[in-house]
């Protein structure tokens, strides 16, 4: 597997096209920027919205059992999985036991974790993905880039070509309207030849028992009303006491992950539709596990709007296939790391700690800290790596003794004094590949100011002093 | 006012590559009238180590911190980053000494330079001219981390932030409006090293977007975030200039 820093290099070899992610992603963050002022009181949304978080978890059990009555009261049936073996399981013996062989399925994170669909397909089932961005991903065969915009990284033109591979659109298409019109009734045969839908959740109200999807295209809805059957799955960090914190989240979801003052459809599904079986599948997969770890908790009351990715000038230029994890960028790496720390280990230094993540999180998860508290879990643990570990093992050595960081800086910058140039400011350093590296001076600061010290007379000191009570 | 005793706490790359940022934060000090100490035994504060996840040897560092300006009233330090080694997460890395009153103090009242002149001495304008079209680049510890000003993500009043308007108050400076208000440069401490491509790509928009702008010099509290921005301005053979706040406030008083 290479690393973090290898796949981004790669990435932004192609440069125009790294400036064009750049770009299209900023633009969302603009939008998103512009939305937030347009609330009042949005930095008390944000709070509101992780105090409800952070009540919801804590009582968890019980919120599951009051959403599970009250869902199954409406007619669903609830089921609870411990982890994606478990999930998968279970979606496939629903669709098993009522002969289901094509799924039409709306855009689910939690699905992409359990690798719902391989298993399905791997077991005959075939899925479609509905939502158009994770369509165009299926056909190309490919894993989402971002958690919301899942082709983000696919340009038109690459659209065109793969429509044109898989629906017979026209070679050399590009234009927008005309591919989604293609997508559009290719997708509607699978919608109406589907004997299942398949969707995520965004709430879970326990109260009511009612499922809230929220989608940009509908498709969700033609998913879990036109089949008989209908599967919803779900975390269990989805689920919120009372419909009226929907007022806080929804306020804060759409506004954060697109910058749309709400999403086109905000669907409430309380049951079945007469005549159909509605199945939650209620999912722990780790949760449970990330709430007990008191320093990484928050990372648990996600929303998953994927407003971090967007501000986070690391993944805006390094893409989401840059990230080794199922859901990249700045949540990614403090969800990432619960899963495999060894495997994801280069992702927490995918970051400059610029703490923006931190800042547009609408659940105010404190997703800098806690990437900086996770390198110290790799350090820990022995994987940051012989060559790094020996070259800040030594600068501590040179720092902890004040005579050897004066001889020490003394030396190097002699050195880098003598050498010419171009033996550091080259292609085989790392700092010089792109960077010069700055003109040493001769003497050090704490030289400078001695000199200065006694340059200077008691006259002025006590002039000064006066100055300084007046 | 009687401050008591200011110590000042001059980060280990000023020392060693900066010692001009330093001697401007002295001079700028000495005519606002602060008395200060300098204390020799300091080294670093164990950022490096710490942002690259070796708390233990970055608790080494914070330990000798501690020890060397426990005792001082106030510290300064022409740094954000630093600052916001020491404010915000010296916590983490002192738990034995994370309770005393000595650390809760030192943790208070270190303070950034910028931060120091406008909380502390209630400095509101500079005396002084800077004739030129800068590009103010808000280093993302001191904005985000210490509140120097409020970042573009947050819908909170007092946009202008402290460091803004001191170099506001300037005779003929023109700070210059950026696409990107205070985007990230890049640098990220290790970051840039273990990083390096990205890091190099992040830091050349950044001064694109300051050129763009007609900046003639990037402005900061932190050096660190202009040594990266620097070197790549300086391989690229490009004409802007960077220069710490310091500098520019004492080169403008008289």
């Amino acid at each position: 597997m290479k690393s973090h820093a290898r796949l981004a290099a790669a990435f932004l070899k192609q440069e125009e096209r790294a400036h064009w992610h750049d770009q299209a992603l900023w633009y969302v963050r603009e939008k998103r920027d512009r939305m937030a002022a347009s609330v009042p009181d949005w930095e008390a949304l944000r709070e509101t919205a992780q105090a409800i978080k952070r009540h919801a978890l804590a009582n968890l059990p019980r919120y599951l059992e009051e959403f599970e009555q009250n869902a199954a009261a409406r007619g669903a049936i609830v089921h609870y999985a411990l982890d994606d073996a478990e999930h998968n399981r279970i979606v496939l013996e629903i669709l098993k036991g009522r002969n289901a062989r094509l799924v039409a399925k709306s855009k689910s994170m939690l699905s992409e974790e359990c690798g719902l669909n391989e298993f399905l397909e791997r077991n005959g089932v075939e899925v479609v993905e509905t939502d158009l961005a994770e369509r165009i991903i299926q056909l190309a065969g490919e894993r989402p880039s971002h958690i919301v915009l899942p082709s983000i990284h696919i340009r038109k033109e690459e659209v065109g070509e793969i429509f044109h591979k898989h629906l017979g659109t026209q070679r050399g298409e590009s234009d927008p309207t005309r591919l989604t019109r293609a997508a559009r009734s290719h997708l509607r045969e699978r919608f109406l030849a589907a004997e299942a839908g398949i969707s995520g959740v965004n709430f879970a109200v326990a109260e009511t028992g009612a499922v809230v999807i929220c989608t940009n295209e509908g498709n969700a809805d033609l998913g879990n009303s036109l089949p008989d059957l209908y599967i919803a799955v779900m975390g269990v960090e989805k689920v919120i006491p009372k419909s009226r914190d929907l007022s806080v989240f929804l306020r804060l979801l759409s506004r954060s992950a697109t910058g749309q003052p709400i999403s086109a459809y905000t669907s409430h599904l309380l049951g079945p539709r007469p005549g159909q079986e509605m199945h939650i599948v209620i999912v722990d997969n780790g949760r449970s596990e990330i709430l007990r770890r008191e320093r990484f908790h928050k990372a648990a009351f996600c929303i998953r709007c994927g407003a971090c990715l967007n501000t986070c000038p690391v993944y805006r230029r390094s893409g989401g296939h840059s990230y080794n994890y199922i859901i990249p960028g700045p949540i990614g790496t403090i969800l990432a790391m619960h899963r495999d720390l060894k495997k994801y280990k280069d992702m927490p230094y995918a970051s400059t700690l610029c703490g923006s993540c931190t800042a547009v999180c609408p659940v105010k998860i404190d997703i800098h800290r806690q990437i900086v508290l996770w390198r110290n879990e790799v350090v820990e643990a022995g994987y940051l790596g012989r060559a790094k570990s020996a070259a800040l093992k030594t600068t501590t050595l040179g720092m902890k003794s004040t005579r050897l960081f004066r001889i020490g800086g003394w030396a190097v910058r002699k050195l880098l004094r003598i050498l010419p140039p171009f033996v550091f400011n080259n292609r085989l350093t790392i700092w010089g590949r792109s960077r010069n590296l700055p003109k040493m001076p001769a003497r050090s600061f704490r030289a400078e100011f001695r000199a200065y010290s006694r340059s200077k007379t008691d006259l002025s000191e006590s002039r000064m002093n006066r100055e300084a009570r007046s | 006012m009687s401050l008591g005793r200011v110590g000042l706490f001059i980060p280990c790359y000023i020392d060693q590559v900066y010692p001009r940022v330093g001697m401007a934060t002295v001079r700028l000090l000495k005519k606002l009238g602060v008395s200060f100490e300098f204390p020799e035994d300091q080294t670093c504060c164990g950022q490096p180590q710490f942002n690259s996840g070796c708390f233990k040897d970055a608790a080494k560092l914070a330990g000798k911190m501690f020890r060397i300006f426990k005792d001082f009233d106030w510290v300064v330090c022409p740094s954000g980053s630093c600052t916001g080694m020491v404010r915000e997460y010296y916590e983490l890395l002192l738990e034995r000494d994370k309770d005393r009153y000595e650390f809760k103090h030192l943790v208070s009242h270190t303070f950034e330079l910028c931060e120091f002149l406008v909380d502390v001495l209630k400095v509101e304008t500079i005396d002084g001219s800077f004739p030129h079209k800068v590009g103010l680049h808000q280093s993302c510890h001191g904005l985000r981390g210490l509140g120097l000003g409020v970042p573009s993500e947050q819908v909170l009043p007092g946009r202008t932030g402290k460091v803004r308007r001191l170099l506001e108050s300037l005779r003929g400076i023109e700070i210059v409006t950026t696409d990107r208000s205070d985007e990230c440069c890049g640098f990220g401490g290790t970051f840039s090293v273990f990083e390096g491509a990205v890091s190099s790509f992040i830091g050349r928009d950044r001064i694109k977007d300051y050129e763009r702008a007609g900046a003639e010099v990037i402005v900061s509290y932190d050096v660190s975030c202009l040594m990266h921005l620097d070197g790549l301005i300086c391989r690229d053979k490009r004409l802007l200039k960077v220069m710490h706040i310091a500098e520019i406030l004492d080169g403008a008083v008289a």
